[in-house]
């Protein structure tokens, strides 16, 4: 321990204070000089594996799991990146028309597929028409305005959208939504069928070689990769452990390098931390931040009442969160929009202390006293059982709810059960959720607040909150193109849902890689584990 | 050979298997949330319309009265499917997966079986005395043990402290080896996985063998053996050892389903692929054709081992004969 905490602290716009604080306060991380070495080239990155998804196209399927194998095999058009927010990658950059009509992106010279072929804007206009628009989970909302895709020559692809689209928001959706495929090998096939969804070919710094389920991922180094030099590595081998305890072991064994996405407990950190040669790394997911939400069925009469949700709000205690559930690894929250967000967070917005006495008293003002039983009213509680975090949080809020009066009952379901009750059966009074935020409120932030959903629309506001100034805010977000005016109005938006509470934002929370200290340039941007890894190295 | 007998067994094997099919329909049926909202749940995003589409795709849509017919249909015609969740031929999927169980399975009963056969006739011979003391409360302490546990304990000595043997997986990866070398690396891979299932079963043939050898101890012809003046040796191992085998071949039969399944904790604590693992998998995301070939898969292999063992136990007791319904005779 560790280079990466003292190395953060210069990143431009990010949350290097807080991490800082953080690892002050979990007792992690004792400051030490940043190293100063030559990358060496060579070795084999062994990573524990996340989840072994079906279709590991990313054009496809914006997920973690996914990324976490195929960024290093197929490129965004831009990456995050600490000091420059967007770093060009298969674009080297864009323009947005002054009607919000088009974008114009200027391609790299140079580069080619795994197979040799030329990457041309035909590839970028097909991925972005074929594919991120009409069959991508993220995609079809953001490019749902995209009506064509010119390609006047060979490096430039003009987007062009029925409706204004803020370049910004293009801008902040790049690095999760706009993998390109090779045209050459997907057009005329069905492309949801197409076996290169389970062997990705791309453009990036490792090539895909083999995937043995249950086993491993194994890529290889691309050596005829755009970027001179690039990658480090000879390979990166992602290793199906499913156990946590195994994983934490392997680590210490140096079986592995590298744990990612919180794959070890968190009752774990500190004592892998303590072990000589691997440190604790809170950093490199800021672009993927989760929120952890109170869920509100506002088609409850009690919890569509104002008062009740402000008490609701009152009644927890999100340091207790903090300190607790979270072992110090996460934020309290003050809304939508965490405070990692520079460009977008707004801490003027209406706050609610932890105070259950002021909660009893709402809840006896909005017409709900304790009965004979001590009890005002009972809900039933689901939490997203996917993270322990999320299940833990559950407890908690049943324990906190109860202190002021509200009977609350757990259900708890797998995570497909969890789905279909909350978000298509609306099955629920209360839930646990874990919305996650995507380096802009358009993305996947909105739409929890957004009224008019359909059933069935899973992260998304299947509440029955609908009300018509949120909806006229999120709308005129969406297509204002003047960046300072759209923050403005995305600054209204959080003061809007702290004033109305649709749902409780509790606290924020990223990932913790632990990683063995050969490993270099580990969480050096805000995707990192979802990122190429081309700069990766291993210290020999 | 007993082909009539076989042909019975295979015969029993259809209701059981038609009973089972019916059961995993209608129990992930039962279940809240599809094989869609479960890979929603996964993808972590997605809109009405996507879902709609996946639901067209994986033939979610239709009635449950026709999804059953499609499912039936396939099982009658021996058509596995496609399997949502890995997006493959299922037939594929398992293919992969079971020889993986089944060399973890058959190892560890093996090992269980012989050690238990072993240290339950030690036990029963020298009823009452040190050796039977110790084997007894050694085999029942392992027993009361979870598996996961003694695994995590045994990763801990042997992978993370001394060293001597790897953590998980089947074999060395990127490790190009073949012959001698090949079978050292997987069996080095296995040590820790089997040991521990067997471990934690031992208990089982240990009190049945134990039991049996007192039993036989105590027979008629124990006794006549002893009065006729035989050598001790050829009365422990002929007149009580083999006798007593009879109860351990007949729950070695019964033991392969259940370590069938209870391997899923072992395959998940030692990273081995196996059709445990797997079944898990396949319940979580929904996906109907895999589960219905890992259960028709199991049950295969549960009734292929109980055919076995019949043949086995034919070998074991003379009583036993072409003719006589080996069944009604088991003790």
């Amino acid at each position: 321990m560790d280079r990466h905490f003292s190395r953060r602290t210069g990143a431009a716009g990010l949350r290097g204070s807080t991490l800082l604080a953080l690892a002050a306060a979990t007792g992690l991380g004792a400051a030490a000089p940043a190293m100063a070495q030559t990358p060496q080239r060579g070795g084999t990155l062994i990573a524990a594996a996340d989840t072994e998804p079906r279709n590991l196209n990313p054009a496809m399927v914006a997920s973690n799991g996914v990324f976490y194998v195929s960024s290093k095999v197929i490129e965004p058009l831009a990456e995050m990146d600490y000091d420059e927010g967007l770093r060009p990658v298969l674009a080297t950059g864009w323009e947005g028309s002054e009607d919000g009509l088009s974008i114009t992106f200027t391609l790299r010279e140079g580069v080619r597929w795994h197979d040799g072929e030329p990457f041309t804007s035909a590839d970028v206009a097909f991925s972005a028409m074929e594919v991120w628009k009409p069959l991508q989970n993220l995609g079809r909302s953001i490019f749902a305005n995209l009506e064509a895709v010119d390609t006047p020559d060979d490096l430039t692809a003009v987007f062009r959208f029925s409706e204004p689209t803020p370049v910004q928001l293009i801008e902040n959706a790049l690095p999760a939504v706009s993998a390109v495929l090779p045209r050459h090998l997907y057009e005329g096939t069905e492309i949801a069928e197409n076996p290169l969804n389970a062997a990705p070919l791309g453009t990036g710094p490792f090539v895909f070689a083999e995937h043995r389920p249950g086993e491993f991922y194994r890529l290889t180094r691309n050596d005829d990769y755009w970027a001179e030099g690039l990658p480090y590595l000879d390979a990166i081998v992602q290793r199906v452990l499913p156990d946590a305890g195994a994983k934490a072991a392997a680590l210490e064994t140096g079986d592995i390098h590298l744990t990612a996405f919180s794959a070890v407990p968190l009752t774990d950190m500190a004592r892998l931390d303590a072990i000589d040669g691997v440190s604790v790394i809170p950093g490199g997911y800021e672009g993927i931040t989760y929120h952890i939400t109170v869920e509100i069925n506002h088609r409850r009469e009690e919890l569509a009442n104002p008062l009740v949700r402000q008490a609701l709000r009152h009644a927890i205690d999100t340091d207790f969160l903090v300190d607790v559930v979270f072992l110090g690894f996460a934020t309290p929250s003050t809304g939508p929009v965490p405070s990692s967000a520079a460009d977008f967070y707004t801490d003027d917005v209406p706050t609610y202390d932890f105070d259950p006495a002021r909660a009893e008293s709402l809840l006896d003002e909005a017409g709900y006293p304790r009965g004979a039983d001590g009890t005002r009213f009972s809900l039933r509680l689901r939490p997203a059982p996917w993270f322990a975090q999320t299940r833990d949080t559950g407890d908690y809020v049943r324990q906190a709810l109860q202190e002021v009066g509200i009977a609350v009952e757990l259900v708890t379901a797998d995570p497909g059960g969890h789905i279909r009750a909350v978000y298509t059966e609306h099955d629920f009074d209360l839930a646990i959720g874990s919305p996650v935020w995507r380096n802009d409120p358009a993305i996947s932030t909105t739409i929890l607040f957004r009224g008019g959903q359909p059933a069935g629309v899973p992260f998304a506001n299947q509440y029955g909150y609908d009300d018509p100034e949120m909806n006229a805010l999120i709308d005129a977000a969406a297509t204002e193109l003047d960046r300072d005016a759209r923050v403005a109005l995305y600054h209204d938006f959080q003061r809007k849902v702290a004033e109305d509470l649709p749902i409780l934002n509790l606290v924020d929370f990223t990932f913790i890689t632990v990683a063995r200290d050969e490993l270099q340039n580990v969480a050096n941007n805000p995707r990192w584990a979802t990122s190429s890894w081309a700069d990766t190295w291993i210290a020999q | 050979m007993p082909w009539r007998f076989l042909g019975r067994r295979l015969q029993q094997a259809v209701p059981v298997l038609l009973i089972v099919a019916v059961g995993v329909f209608f129990l992930l049926e039962i279940a809240e949330g599809d094989a869609v909202d479960a890979y929603l749940a996964a993808t972590g995003a997605g809109d009405a319309g996507l879902a709609a589409q996946l639901r067209e795709q994986y033939g979610l849509t239709d009635t449950l009265a026709t999804r059953f017919l499609t499912y039936a249909t396939r099982l009658a015609t021996l058509d596995l499917g496609h399997s949502v969740a890995f997006d493959r031929p299922v037939l594929e999927v398992i293919a992969t997966r079971l020889p993986v169980t089944l060399m973890l399975m058959g190892s560890a009963i093996l090992v269980s079986g012989a050690l238990g056969v072993i240290l339950g006739g030690l036990a029963g011979w020298r009823r009452g005395g040190p050796a039977d003391l110790t084997i007894t409360v050694t085999a029942l302490i392992l027993n009361a043990m979870p598996g996961f546990w003694l695994g995590l304990l045994a990763i801990i000595l042997f992978a993370v402290k001394l060293r001597w043997l790897p953590l998980g997986g089947i074999g060395s990866i990127g490790a190009d080896l073949s012959g001698l070398a090949a079978v050292l690396d997987t069996v080095r891979h296995l040590l820790l996985p089997v040991g521990t299932l067997a471990l934690t079963y031992l208990a089982l043939y240990v009190r049945l063998m134990r039991a049996a050898m007192i039993e036989a101890a105590d027979s008629g012809w124990t006794l006549a053996a002893r009065a006729r003046g035989l050598p001790e040796r050829g009365i422990v191992l002929r007149h009580m050892a083999r006798p007593a085998l009879l109860p351990v071949v007949t729950m070695l039969g019964l033991q392969a389903g259940a370590m069938l399944g209870g391997s899923v904790v072992i395959e998940t604590v030692f990273a081995i692929p196996g059709l445990g693992r797997l079944s898990f998998e396949a319940v979580t995301q929904r996906d109907l054709p895999l589960l219905a070939g890992i259960l028709l898969a199991g049950t295969l292999v549960v009734v292929v081992v109980n055919i076995l063992i019949d043949l086995l136990y034919r070998r074991l007791d003379p009583r036993v004969g072409d003719g006589v319904r080996a069944t009604e005779r088991r003790p």
